[in-house]
């Protein structure tokens, strides 16, 4: 999988960039898990060196980091109309389930880790991404098993997802209805 | 003269069942009519991963054939009406060409039920939204609808099914279940799948096509 954009921090050392999204919505639980101190130790000793955290509507607020040497830079904000480009210049990404997400990363060929939200009352998300996990796209956790996913994680086994498209739907409501084929 | 209105209602219902099942019958099979040019097009679109499922769809279908176009979304989403028009511009301008005023609408309804809004009050909000759905639907009368999720979808099709018995309008309804149905359908997949309202049903997961064999499976839109 390819590495996030070329560059270093003010150390010197080469900028890489973990982004965690929660979506419209909220969803402290992963917020919290990925502000533990552990957690952080964590993806330093991954070779990270941001993390940027994408809240929404959640009510826990992370701790900042300015990153003094050998730790974490920390920021976080609520949302943004350009989530495209923080996805751009990730290393790694921590996602909520929603597909929109899901797929908006994949197609980016960004590792991902996708966390299911338990406290959902309807969860057929976890579906989704227990589905792609199993034909290895990405890793799919839960907010108290993060830090070992990270852990034992080996993103070059990940494999690329190839995007699918709506030729075949198209086909058959075409024929339904009557239109020749083109 | 009891009499008379118990022979008079029992016909009527029969005249209905028949029609019923002679609706059935029709349903799920093509359209006769070989040379069509354009159907009007009801395209009911959701949130967030719906909506991009739906414009996936939407580009690969040739929009001279699915004309006009009237897009539906709920109230309380601003987002999905504006990803629409946006692609409608970047459409019109691939065909170089000025989209007419009537040729495209955008249009909200009411929906039955907010998420973690009270059951007593919903019937109200209910009524309402469904009083809206009929409103709606007497103005578009689309010939073609396609929808792939959100309730929102259920009183829409299910106003188009009566207007196939009342004889109305013929609709031809295409549900795509969401690509995050994995293993079981949506509420709305299974009410549209169960009461036989959808014409063609696609799954985007072969598990759901073993599961339900009337659905096409075709692979995921994503």
């Amino acid at each position: 999988m390819r590495e996030g954009e070329e560059g270093a921090d003010q150390w010197g050392r080469p900028k890489k960039v973990v982004f965690v999204t929660v979506g419209t919505t909220s969803f402290d639980a992963l917020v919290r898990a990925v502000d533990q101190q552990e957690f952080k130790q964590v993806l330093l000793g991954k070779g990270y060196t941001h993390l940027l955290i994408q809240m929404g509507r959640g009510t826990y607020i992370p701790a900042k980091s300015e990153g003094e040497a050998s730790s974490l830079v920390v920021d976080y904000f609520t949302f943004s109309s350009s989530i495209a480009d923080h996805l751009r210049s990730a290393s790694l990404v921590i996602s909520h389930a929603g597909s929109g997400s899901i797929f908006e990363t994949l197609k980016l060929r960004k590792p991902l880790i996708v966390v299911v939200n338990e406290d959902l009352m309807d969860n057929h998300q976890a579906e989704l991404a227990e589905e792609l996990a199993e034909r290895k796209h990405l890793y799919c956790a839960r907010p108290q098993t993060l830090h070992k996913t990270i852990s034992d994680m080996n993103l070059e086994s990940l494999l690329p997802y190839h995007p699918g498209d709506a030729t075949p739907v198209a086909k058959i409501i075409n024929r339904f209805l009557g239109f020749p084929e083109d | 003269m009891a009499l008379g209105i118990i022979i008079g209602v029992s016909v009527i219902v029969s005249l209905l069942l028949i029609r019923l099942l002679h609706i059935l019958y029709r349903s799920g099979k093509p359209i006769s009519d070989k040379s069509p040019k354009s159907y009007s097009t009801l395209v009911v679109l959701g949130s967030g991963g719906h909506t991009a499922e739906m414009i996936n769809l939407l580009l690969a279908l040739d929009q001279n054939r699915f004309s006009p176009r009237y897009y539906i979304a709920a109230a309380t989403d601003n987002m999905s009406l504006q990803k629409a028009r946006s692609l409608e511009n970047s459409l019109a301008e691939k065909a170089g060409i000025k989209v007419a005023a009537d040729a495209v609408q955008y249009m909200q309804i009411y929906r039955s039920r907010e998420v973690g809004q009270s059951y007593i009050t919903s019937v109200w909000t209910t009524l309402v939204a469904l009083v809206h759905a009929l409103w709606l639907m007497l103005r578009v009368r689309p010939q073609v609808i396609l929808c792939n999720g959100p309730g929102t979808c259920i009183p829409l099709c299910a106003i188009a099914f009566l207007f196939k018995i009342v004889g109305i309008r013929w609709s031809s309804i295409f549900y795509v279940e969401s690509i995050a149905r994995v293993r079981r359908l949506s509420l709305s997949g299974l009410i549209l799948y169960k009461l036989r309202i959808a014409d063609r049903f696609f799954v985007q997961w072969p598990h759901l096509q073993r599961i339900y064999p009337r659905a096409d499976y075709v692979g995921c839109l994503m």
